[in-house]
């Protein structure tokens, strides 16, 4: 085990330095990146992090006795206990390695499709969710006739709570919902909704991929059944996720894919199956994306987390007093409680123009729909311009974004 | 794959980087770029239609053709002025000639006019949309039998 790391005070210019990659230029300026909510930079921890386990450490887990493969099952299974305690999770047999939030949720959706659904049972939702937490949903009703339900969500982007309630029914198998939308930033309050829900007896998923950035998340204390993460979106690499379930959750899924290490032993009269977590994961997996993930949790782990949530919280709020006064601006999604994401439309502009000229300016913002289609048809347009921000973002840089964005206006008028 | 030398467009391509090359910097270009956009004739709103999207493109792209004594005729519109500014050059290069020189065309030559950005992988998809479009507008009208002729 490695020792806690010692917690530093909270210093954003410091934690810059750790990422090689704010430090390049793009069109000749210097790089302002503000595309978080689609992927955070790594520090220099989780690279060299990578690089050693290729230098040192790699081999194919599970399998041999030999030194070399003990060391990298060691660092892969480290890797899982270290993401079972960064989530509160009761032990790393809770935690599935996947690819990243898209695949937990379609492994959830999978297995309830082959175990539980069936004509006329319910998936409940919500209107803010990303592509990810609906086509999977989607799919597992098409295959079983099951339904899904959703929720509507207010003018300023804030989930209807009583709609939520009024859904919850006897026909209702399962409730999947964001923890932090990635369009509009707003925060839901979980442990409400899971609480609701546990009192028909409903599971829950939360989609965790936009939250712990941000904030410490605590599974237990939010008695979720499930929780999807993303490694790419908390400092650590592409490829990799997780999904944590409750021991029982995780039993109640089938098997998904199929192959090595899935098993607990294959004969051509039939096949059983290893247990959970190693039931879901077929195939050599993504060791290297696993070690880096725990690398990244280590450098959250040296972060005052809390000084962090408050930087990114006045990052937010400095954004909007800011952009305000941009003739036209509008912002889309202003929950009270939203966290890292500010999202808007200059006038009559389009989301492409202004990105496409902000872009130029050296400043990295998405534009479009943002991978949540219902979210823009709720609001009537065709996509925002979205600044999303992490603890390594400066006052600097909404300055620099409010300039491109003021000197696209001019450009496009 | 750049144009055969004596293709038809050649002439206007040259026009066209002759104007740009008039800008020392891209804001210049940009701002050009805008000006052909809102030089572009509007698109009817009765074409503005889901039959004449171009798909793969962030912003909407509508693009109709029609056969005027054996020539191509194009009209095109988006929502996005940097979009529109891109297929009014498209129009401007393309718009007149024969269906056998359309189907060769091309959009390299946006790169010479400092629009290469909008040649890169992730937006790639929407010009080279576009210009399949073009090929595929002007090879139907070829075989008599234009996909979307404006009625």
């Amino acid at each position: 085990m490695k020792d806690r790391p010692h917690v530093a005070p909270f210093d954003p210019e410091r934690l810059r330095a750790e990422f090689p990659a704010l430090g390049i230029e793009v069109h000749g300026k210097p790089l302002v990146y503000l595309d978080n909510a689609a992927t955070t930079q790594k520090p220099r921890a989780v690279l060299d992090r990578i690089v050693r386990y290729y230098e040192q450490e790699n081999a194919n887990v599970h399998r041999g006795v030999h030194a070399l493969s003990q060391i990298a099952t060691e660092a892969y299974e480290g890797a899982r206990a270290r993401i079972a305690s960064f989530l509160g999770a009761s032990g790393p047999d809770e935690i599935v390695f996947t690819r990243g939030t898209t695949e937990s949720i379609n492994l959830v959706a999978h297995g309830f499709a082959r175990s539980v659904l069936g004509p006329g049972d319910e998936i409940v939702i919500t209107h803010l969710e990303h592509h990810s937490n609906i086509v999977p949903w989607q799919l597992a009703a098409e295959a079983t006739g099951a339904v899904v339900r959703v929720v509507p969500i207010d003018e300023d982007g804030t989930v209807d709570f009583d709609a939520y309630l009024d859904l919850l029914g006897s026909r209702t198998r399962i409730v999947s919902v964001s923890h932090v939308s990635n369009s509009l930033g707003t925060v839901n309050p979980v442990e409400r909704f899971v609480r609701a829900a546990h009192e028909h007896g409903i599971p829950v998923l939360v989609d965790g991929a936009q939250a712990v950035a941000h904030a410490p998340v605590d599974v237990r204390a939010l008695d979720v059944d499930y929780y999807c993460l993303s490694g790419h979106k908390m400092f650590g690499p592409t490829g990799i996720g997780a999904l944590y379930g409750k021991a029982e959750a995780l039993d109640r899924l089938p098997p998904w894919q199929g192959g090595g290490d899935m098993i607990a032993s294959v004969s051509f009269a039939g096949t059983t199956y290893a247990a959970p977590p190693l039931r879901f994961e077929a195939g050599t997996p993504h060791i290297e994306g696993a070690v880096g993930l725990a690398a990244a949790i280590d450098f959250l782990g040296a972060v005052d987390r809390d000084a962090a949530a408050a930087h990114e919280a006045e990052l937010v709020r400095y954004a909007h007093e800011r952009l305000a006064s941009i003739p036209g601006i509008r912002f889309i999604g202003t929950s009270p409680h939203k966290t890292a994401v500010v999202s808007f439309l200059v006038g009559s502009l389009h989301p492409y123009d202004v990105g496409t000229l902000v872009d130029r300016f050296g400043v990295a913002v998405r534009t479009g729909h943002h991978c949540t289609e219902p979210v823009m048809a709720r609001y009537g347009i065709p996509g925002t311009v979205r600044a999303s921000f992490a603890l390594y973002n400066t006052k600097a840089d909404v300055d620099a974004l409010v300039e491109a964005v003021d000197r696209a206006r001019r450009l496009l008028s | 794959m750049s144009l055969r030398s004596d293709h038809p467009a050649l002439p206007r391509i040259r026009e066209v980087v002759e104007e740009f090359s008039l800008f020392d910097d891209w804001t210049g270009r940009y701002e050009h770029l805008i000006e052909q956009a809102r030089s572009l004739r509007p698109l009817d709103e009765r074409h503005r239609v889901e039959a004449n999207r171009v798909h793969g493109c962030q912003s909407q792209v509508w693009l109709v053709a029609r056969v005027e004594s054996g020539r191509v005729r194009f009209e095109a519109d988006s929502d996005a002025l940097i979009t529109r500014g891109l297929v009014a050059l498209l129009v401007r290069v393309f718009d007149g000639l024969e269906p056998a020189d359309i189907a060769e065309a091309d959009t390299d030559w946006m790169a010479e006019i400092g629009m290469q950005d909008h040649l890169s992988t992730t937006r790639k998809n929407g010009l080279d949309a576009m210009v399949r479009r073009l090929r595929t507008l002007a090879a139907a009208s070829e075989r008599g039998n234009p996909s979307n002729l404006p009625t």
